[in-house]
Order: C-alpha cells, then sequence, then structure tokens
C-alpha cells in the first residue's frame, strides 16, 4: 500500500463506506468509498488504488491513485498516479500527472502569491 | 559562422518522426504547422478556454495554463470505448449510442471554447460517433475559434500507430504511442487500430458547417487540418 511516509495520518480502509460530509486536521489516506463532501483545509488527501470517491475534495495536497468522481480544490498540489481515473475540474497551484492517468475536467492552475 | 555539420544536425534534429534521445525511444517529435498558428492565438491573447480531446497530458495542461489560459481535457477516444454504449439496432447489429455518447460527453454550454484539438480522433474512433461529435464541436466552439485535427493520407497502413501528442514548443510535438485497456480480456492494454482514412473531399463534408478549412500536408503521411468555427 503506497500510503502517506512519515508523519501520522488517518486511514479509512478499503471495506469502509461513507456517506456525508468528512472533514479532518490530519492528513487522510483514503482506500474505501466515500461518497459526500471531504474538507482537510490544511492537510493532504491520498485516494488509494481502491478508493473511489464521489466528492467535492478540499485540502492541501491531493494524490489520487483510485476513482475521483467531482472537483479538486488543492491549495498547493494536486498528483495524479498513472491508475487515476479523475472526473471533475481541478483547482490548485501545481500538478503532476503521470503517465496513463485519466482526467475529465477543467484544471485551473493558480499562480502562487507573490508571483507575476 | 555554424560548421557544415552544425547545420547538419539541425537539418536531423528538425526533421519528423525522429526519436526525442536515444534514451526515449518510444517517444518521437514532430513539427507543426498546425500547432504553430494556434501557439500565435495563444500568444496574442489571454484567458482562452481550450480543449485537449486527446489522452491526458501533463505537458499540454502545464503549457496552455502557464500562458494563463483555461484548459480542459477530455479523452473521447478512451470514452468511445465505454461497453455501455453498446446496443442493438433494428436489424439485431452491435451499434454505438451516439445520443448517450453526446449525453456523457462534451457536455459544454454553446460557443464556450476558443482552441479545440481534436489530434487524431476521427481516425481511430468508431465512425458513427464521428459526425455527431464534430456537429457538437460546432456548438461548443466560439464563431472564429479554432480546431485542430490530423488525418493520415492514404499511404497509413492499418497499423498505423495511435500516438498521443504532447505540446512541447510553439510549433513542436511530441508523440507517444497510446495503449488503451483491451475490451474482455482483463489487465491487458493494445494499440487502437486506424479505421479508415478520409480523403480530403470528405473532410471538407465533414466541417461544411464551420467558416473556413485549411490543410498542412507533413512528411508522415499526416495531413494537419486547422478548420475556424
Amino acid at each position: 500500500m503506497d500510503a502517506p511516509k512519515g508523519g501520522e495520518f488517518a486511514l479509512i480502509g478499503k471495506s469502509v463506506v461513507i456517506k456525508g460530509e468528512l472533514s479532518g486536521s490530519e492528513d487522510l489516506y483514503l482506500d474505501g468509498q466515500v461518497e459526500g463532501n471531504i474538507e482537510l483545509r490544511n492537510h493532504s488527501l491520498t485516494v488509494g488504488p481502491n478508493g473511489v470517491v464521489k466528492a467535492n475534495v478540499t485540502a492541501k495536497g491531493v494524490v489520487v491513485q483510485g476513482k475521483l468522481d467531482g472537483s479538486i480544490n488543492a491549495s498547493e498540489r494536486v498528483e495524479l498516479r498513472q491508475t487515476a481515473v479523475v472526473t471533475g475540474d481541478l483547482a490548485t497551484q501545481r500538478i503532476a500527472i503521470e503517465e496513463g492517468a485519466f482526467l475529465k475536467g477543467k484544471v485551473d492552475v493558480q499562480r502562487e502569491a507573490g508571483k507575476a | 559562422m555554424a560548421s557544415v555539420a552544425d547545420n547538419l544536425m539541425k537539418l536531423f534534429r528538425s526533421s519528423s518522426n525522429q526519436p526525442a534521445s536515444p534514451a526515449a525511444p518510444h517517444k518521437l517529435t514532430r513539427r507543426s504547422s498546425g500547432i504553430g498558428e494556434i501557439s500565435r492565438l495563444l500568444n496574442s491573447q489571454e484567458n482562452l478556454s481550450v480543449l485537449d480531446m486527446g489522452s491526458t497530458s501533463a505537458n499540454n495542461i502545464r503549457f496552455f495554463t502557464e500562458k494563463g489560459h483555461k484548459n480542459y481535457s477530455e479523452d473521447l477516444l478512451r470514452a468511445s470505448l465505454d461497453p455501455a454504449l453498446r446496443m442493438k439496432d433494428e436489424e439485431g447489429k452491435i451499434v454505438l449510442d451516439s445520443k448517450k455518447f453526446l449525453e456523457d460527453n462534451l457536455a459544454y454550454p454553446n460557443a464556450h471554447f476558443d482552441i479545440v484539438l481534436c489530434w487524431n480522433l476521427p481516425d481511430y474512433m468508431e465512425e458513427s460517433l464521428v459526425k455527431p461529435t464534430v456537429d457538437r464541436l460546432w456548438s461548443v466552439m466560439k464563431p472564429g475559434g479554432l480546431l485542430l485535427v490530423f488525418f493520415h493520407t492514404r499511404d497509413a497502413g492499418p497499423d498505423s500507430k495511435c500516438y498521443r501528442y504532447h505540446v512541447t514548443g510553439t510549433d513542436l510535438l511530441e508523440m507517444s504511442e497510446i495503449k488503451l485497456p483491451a475490451p474482455g480480456r482483463s489487465g491487458e492494454k493494445e494499440s487502437p487500430r486506424l479505421q479508415r482514412v478520409f480523403n480530403n473531399r470528405h473532410i471538407e463534408n465533414l466541417f461544411r458547417d464551420f467558416a473556413s478549412i485549411k490543410f498542412f500536408l507533413a512528411r508522415d503521411a499526416i495531413r494537419e487540418v486547422l478548420v475556424v468555427r
């Protein structure tokens, strides 16, 4: 499992199904199913390879290895790994997309504060 | 003054279909007159809406967003392989449901895009989806907007590789071969097959509702077609 390295993070395993609002103040590794909204303002979300998310996501950083259906608003960075399937609009400062990742939606790369 | 050897190296570097580097044999580069024209528009205006209909490309997203434009990605070739589109017609033959295809894809407001990059989609997509897709593009493009499409010439064989195109310069593309999940074979991938070769008259008919059409002939059995909405 390619979970975040170092530090503490919460983990939602692949057998877990959540419907509703999800918010937190720590990094989250999500390999289960979530339907609703996810808000981790100053923390990062990793959607694991088994993760199926139908939610709008607000976080500092978002890494997707599984399936995400919804908009992503990441204040710092979005990474789509080669197995990622993302349908929704992305707004972030930095984006990395591996060969093979699938994205259907608009990408809005916002410039960092202080840069022209 | 540049030496003869330097000039020869420049000539080789600018040739179509040359490997980008010995270490990356699957990545090819080609000059593109169509992308050159589109770059002129990108560099002369701000905040344009660009629809990229090829496989998702980080390069392209970076290229357009760094210039302050909005990038939309939609991989229609992959979307056209959705098994849910298959249905039987009156004679019991399997056909693709173009109505459902357009309900699920290219769902944008009218006159939304300034630039659409269609790449080689019409040559590889199921024929019944090509005309409905072009008609929808006419609706979602702004009047005066630019549409770039690549068509193979009749010199291309059925095994012509299907490429994704990454914009790496004002008139330069990097190409990498596309492999898509093989229907009915879990985990396997295969190259999409060239479905047909359009002649110039077919191409003109396909875009007859658009304002103008311009052909650029390349050396690699590809015609670049720049269409103005």
